[in-house]
């Protein structure tokens, strides 16, 4: 292969430039990728200590209903309303989104491709403070009068479009806005990032080049793009029934209320393969250095998951079967609704495939990663219940729609989160995490998850009802073993949230001792790991160039097991 | 804080730009933006009669006009991009202006317009016709706004031979919101 130029950053080293940064410049008003990446990841995890005590205090609620709640006191219906719409809200849209988007986005894509930054420096900051005050806002909206917005996540009018039902009249509108804020943040960040990667690559990185998780990135941000455009319509629309006194969704005026559900799932399905993606692609990355393997299939998973996308436009009225659609319809979204669910099964069998006949080392990134694989079975597979519309009939709307996508998103957003902040961790702090610590914590997460959850599927199987604030005023939901259930998936979540403090501990410990990284501690072979640990600004001097894919694992006839992408031969 | 641009910026490894790759993502997300409200007008449109009756209300010619001096600072654009590449700044600039001075008088005519319209008593929350035809045409009018204003910033820089590969972009996004008006004209003003 010919030699290629160089290339050598200047600048910010040539002397006499040199002058260190204040403490604001270089946390706060940054435009450095990395710092971005870290002020959305902490944010982020900041948000999931918010969405988690949420959940705490209605799920007391809800296994011993009426009685005080330690740390909050009673919990009042418009309280529950309350905490179980934010708790949502927040999960997806200030937890899911800024740590595997933008928090990984930011901080992998650059590294990955082996530049020195984001193509645009600076709108990449302006997102990051759009998001921040999307947190603001939203958070502004728990202490107007009537208290945050209770109209559930979903926001459907006529509920959400008047505040004589949901009697939050300024919690209402405040609500839309954050959210629609966080959404224009999410679309700057996303055109940086499709643009660098399309742009910025590495000198010899061709497009099977690029290591998945910086692909799966690059199609969610293009899906979120592609399918947030009518729900920022639909939320304009919204605001104005709610404060000009228009009836685009007031049935009594001549609006349409469904209208809103197709705007809002036509984003909604997608959006939980936005999410997805960039977990599929974190839980790819580890299991092919845990393995020692290459990932089986690069392409066929690169073209699944092109293909999930574009199906992912086709399915949404799949949560509007009950809702009046025509009956015709739902035919057609129950057949793309099991069609999607074919790529999904695709993916997973070829991780099970590269996992085949690996050398694996149990590492703590490495349980995450294959507890992923085993937990979202269980939530795909109960996707095809719901997306056959007569079992759906039955289904929806209780606990075991619920227990459904909790089963797909905790892997996605806690799971995945974890898989890759153990295994990047090295790189972004220098250090490594305590090992031991890290699978204590890990156990006690995955079994208290599964003990809140796989509950819930048999109380919803029974006839439980989502959004009911106490079920004793319903006799037939009030009997000993739904009461036991809703307990026992109540004590595991407590469980979960302590074991949470395990985390802290360990992540506070290892930063302030843990062992020194050196550059390339698990020997992977992307570009990342060639950069200090961690990176300086400009994460290179000499920025590197590429000579290969990113998943040469035990190529027979080489000394060493692994083969990074940046080594001539 | 150095201003020295990232090595990133400068590469090009799709061949485009990343200037004008970046612009079509920005065009790419409010088509959609734009596509939503108008499938939903188009939806309530076909299952409603009355909005049929309500848009005869609306004036054409008025409407008509504006469509015009959208195309014409259109041109203008083109012009202005011309005389970028072949690097004479100055003309750039002065041809930016004009464009401005279409956006500015098509929000002057809109003004009027609407002014009217309220006058006579319907406002966006008359009936669900007048609340699209006030969302849709509002968020509409907010980008040229948008795009007079970024305009004047480039036809600024422009003059002094600054970026002058910006006037290409915001003559591309200026077409943009023509051709989101091309759209909006026929389905408020003259489907009746
Ligand atoms: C990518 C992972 C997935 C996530 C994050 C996810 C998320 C969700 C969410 C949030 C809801 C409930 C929304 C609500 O009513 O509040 C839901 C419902 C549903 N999901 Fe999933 N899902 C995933 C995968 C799947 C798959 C693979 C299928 C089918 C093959 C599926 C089929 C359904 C159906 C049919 C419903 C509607 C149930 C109902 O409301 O009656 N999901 N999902
Ligand atoms: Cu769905």
């Amino acid at each position: 292969m010919a030699t290629r130029p160089v290339e050598i950053r200047e600048g910010h080293d040539t002397p006499g430039h040199h002058e260190e940064p204040s403490f604001f410049v270089k946390y706060l008003w940054s435009t450095d990728h990395k710092v971005i990446a870290m002020q959305y990841l902490f944010t982020g995890m900041f948000m999931a200590l918010v969405g988690g005590f949420f959940s705490y205090v209605f799920r007391m609620q809800l296994a011993w209903p009426g009685e005080s709640v330690p740390l909050w006191g009673l919990v009042t219906p418009a309280a529950y309303n309350m905490l179980i719409t934010n708790h949502g809200a927040i999960m997806i849209f200030w937890v899911a989104m800024p740590v595997l988007i933008a928090a990984f986005g930011n901080y992998l894509i650059p590294l990955m491709l082996g530049c020195d930054d984001m193509v645009f420096p600076k709108l990449n900051r302006l997102s990051y403070q759009i998001f921040l005050l999307s947190v603001v806002v939203l958070f502004s909206s728990f202490f107007v009068t009537g208290g945050g917005f209770g109209g559930a996540w979903t926001m459907y009018p006529p509920l959400s479009g008047e505040a004589a039902y949901n009697n939050t009249p300024a919690g209402q509108t405040i609500f839309i806005v954050a959210v629609a804020l966080e959404f224009v943040a999410f679309l700057l960040g996303g055109i940086n990032f499709v643009t660098t990667a399309m742009n910025s690559r590495a000198p010899g990185m061709k497009l099977y080049d690029i290591p998945m998780v910086v692909w799966m990135i690059v199609i969610a941000s293009i899906m979120f793009m592609a399918s947030v455009g009518p729900l920022v319509a639909g939320a304009v629309m919204l605001i104005f029934d709610q404060t000009l006194n228009t009836a685009f969704f007031d049935p009594t005026r001549g609006g349409d209320p469904i209208l809103w559900q197709h705007l809002f799932w036509f984003f909604g399905h997608p959006e939980v393969y936005v999410v997805l993606l960039p977990a599929v692609g974190i839980v790819a990355e580890v299991i092919t250095v845990f393995a020692r393997k290459k990932l089986f299939a690069y392409k066929t998973v690169l073209y699944t998951a092109i293909a999930t996308g574009v199906l992912s436009f086709t399915v949404w009225a799949h949560h509007q079967f009950i809702a009046g659609i025509d009956p015709r319809m739902a035919n057609i979204f129950t057949v793309t609704t099991l069609l999607i669910s074919i790529p999904i099964a695709e993916m997973m069998f070829v991780y099970i495939a590269t996992l085949y006949g690996g050398s694996i080392t149990f590492s703590t990134p490495m349980l995450w990663a294959l507890s992923f694989i085993a937990t979202f079975l269980v939530g795909g597979v109960t996707g095809i219940f719901l997306g056959a519309s007569g079992s759906d009939i039955y289904l929806h709307d209780t606990y075991f729609v619920l227990a459904h996508f909790h089963y797909t998103f905790y892997p996605i957003a806690i799971i995945g989160t974890f898989a890759g902040f153990t295994f990047w961790f090295p790189k972004m702090f220098g250090r490594h995490l305590n090992e031991t610590l890290g699978k204590i914590h890990f156990w006690l997460t995955i079994i208290a998850f599964n003990g809140i959850f796989l509950p819930l599927f048999v109380t919803g199987v029974l006839g439980d009802n989502r959004r009911i604030p106490n079920h004793q005023v319903y006799p037939e939901l009030d009997n000993p073993l739904m009461n036991g259930l809703r307990e026992v998936a109540t004590v595991f979540l407590v469980v979960m949230l302590l074991a949470q403090f395990v985390f802290f501990y360990n992540v506070v410990v290892s930063l302030v001792r843990g062992k020194k990284a050196e550059k390339n501690p698990w020997k992977s072979n992307t570009l990342e790991w060639t950069a200090d640990s961690p990176p300086p600004h400009g994460n290179w001097k000499e920025l590197p160039t590429v000579y290969r894919g990113p998943y040469e694992y035990g190529v027979p006839g080489r000394s060493e097991d692994y083969w990074p992408q940046n080594v001539p031969n | 804080m150095s201003s020295a641009r990232p090595i990133a910026t400068t590469r090009s490894a799709s061949g485009m730009p990343t200037g004008r790759l970046a612009v079509w993502w920005v065009i790419a997300s409010e088509i959609v933006i734009f596509g939503g409200i108008l499938t939903s007008y188009v939806m309530y449109r076909l299952a409603h009669d009355s909005f049929a009756e309500q848009a005869a209300h609306t004036n054409t010619w008025i409407g008509a006009f504006n469509t015009f001096v959208l195309l014409t600072s259109s041109l203008m654009a083109v012009q202005a991009h011309k005389a970028a590449d072949s690097g004479d700044g100055a003309k750039a600039a002065r041809f930016l202006h004009y464009t401005c001075l279409g956006g500015i008088l098509f929000i002057l005519v809109k003004s009027f317009e609407w002014a009217s319209e309220i006058g006579r008593g319907y406002t966006i929350s008359s009936s669900p016709f007048w609340s699209f035809y006030y969302t849709a045409a509002g968020l509409h009018a907010l980008h040229v706004i948008a795009g007079v204003v970024i305009m004047f910033i480039v036809a600024a820089a422009a003059k002094q031979y600054r970026d002058l590969h910006r006037v290409e972009l915001i003559g591309v996004y200026w077409h943009f919101v023509d051709v989101v008006w091309i759209f909006l004209f026929p389905l408020l003003y003259i489907a009746k």
